[in-house]
């Protein structure tokens, strides 16, 4: 029987995951109310902001973890695969964000899209990323891929401040922040706040176990091909001295 | 409750989308652990 990716640690953290997120659940539908202006609406709230923070923190994440490739250069694959594995889980929480935030966009606002600053900074921070897991695809050895996706990854990273303030820099359909704002105050029930802080802490321990997880199957890729490659050099060189010798 | 098919939808795309690429990801992990000998497994 041999080992997978898992470990003790990420077995308590995956479980840990499932219960926090099934207690956001169900506090979410069950326990929390009605918000007074956005109605029901706001249990889509739970998961479409957490999903949205944890998009960001996974791309600051990648362009840490990149900016360590490039500096330690004696450990930069290890790096590198953090910083790939946790932009595929970005990707994955910002096209959740931009699917929840539409539906929760044509109960309140009456329509699934605009190209309102936020939204479109979102969508373009989105495809960025994309993007950014296609040029990690192109063929080459895995040094190669470390120095390519390092550099647009420190470069992506630059839109997400753009993203968050867009809807102070211009006109937004989209409301400031309720938590995060720059006046400071909290503009929530507490009990809101709790689930909302819950569903936070709940996507992050998600995020941490993907990101592990992903990152050592990016191992055994990587090993796996290393290992074929040899045998294949193997075979050449004796298929080279066994026509010499012919 | 109000709007409950849209925020039905919105919880079982999210939860399900995080849980299927679990999956996923479990499933090549055990197809590749398979190929690649333990003592090369730096978690291990």
């Amino acid at each position: 029987m041999h080992e997978m990716t898992g470990t003790r640690t990420t077995r308590i953290l995956g479980l840990l995951a499932v219960l926090v997120m099934a207690w956001v659940v169900v506090s979410a539908f069950f326990i929390t109310p009605a918000d007074s202006v956005q109605g029901d609406s706001v249990r889509i709230m739970y998961a479409h902001v957490p999903t949205a923070w944890v998009a960001y923190l996974a791309f600051i994440t990648t362009a840490i973890a990149s900016g360590f490739s490039v500096v330690r250069r004696h450990r930069t694959l290890g790096f590198d695969r953090v910083a790939g594995a946790s932009a595929e889980v970005g990707v994955l929480f910002m096209a959740l964000t931009l699917i929840t935030g539409s539906l929760w966009g044509r109960l309140t606002w009456g329509t699934f899209w605009q190209w309102d600053p936020r939204l479109t900074t979102t969508l373009f921070l989105f495809v960025t990323y994309v993007g950014y897991l296609a040029v990690r695809r192109i063929d080459g050895d895995p040094q190669q891929r470390a120095r390519r996706s390092s550099v647009i990854a420190l470069l992506a990273v630059l839109e997400i401040p753009l993203v968050h303030f867009s809807v102070v820099l211009w006109r937004s359909l989209h409301q400031e922040a309720s938590v995060l704002n720059p006046d400071g105050d909290v503009r929530l029930d507490g009990l809101m706040l709790f689930t909302l802080f819950s569903g936070v802490v709940a996507f992050t321990l998600m995020f941490a176990w993907l990101v592990i997880h992903r990152q050592r199957l990016t191992a055994l890729v990587d090993l796996e091909r290393v290992a074929g490659l040899d045998a294949a050099i193997t075979a050449r060189r004796s298929e080279g001295v066994g026509s010499v010798a012919t | 409750m109000k709007d409950l098919g849209f925020i039905l939808l919105s919880w079982g795309i999210t939860v399900g989308s995080v849980a299927t690429l679990a999956v996923l990801t479990l499933r090549r992990a055990r197809a590749l652990s398979a190929r690649v000998p333990d003592d090369q497994k730096p978690w291990l």
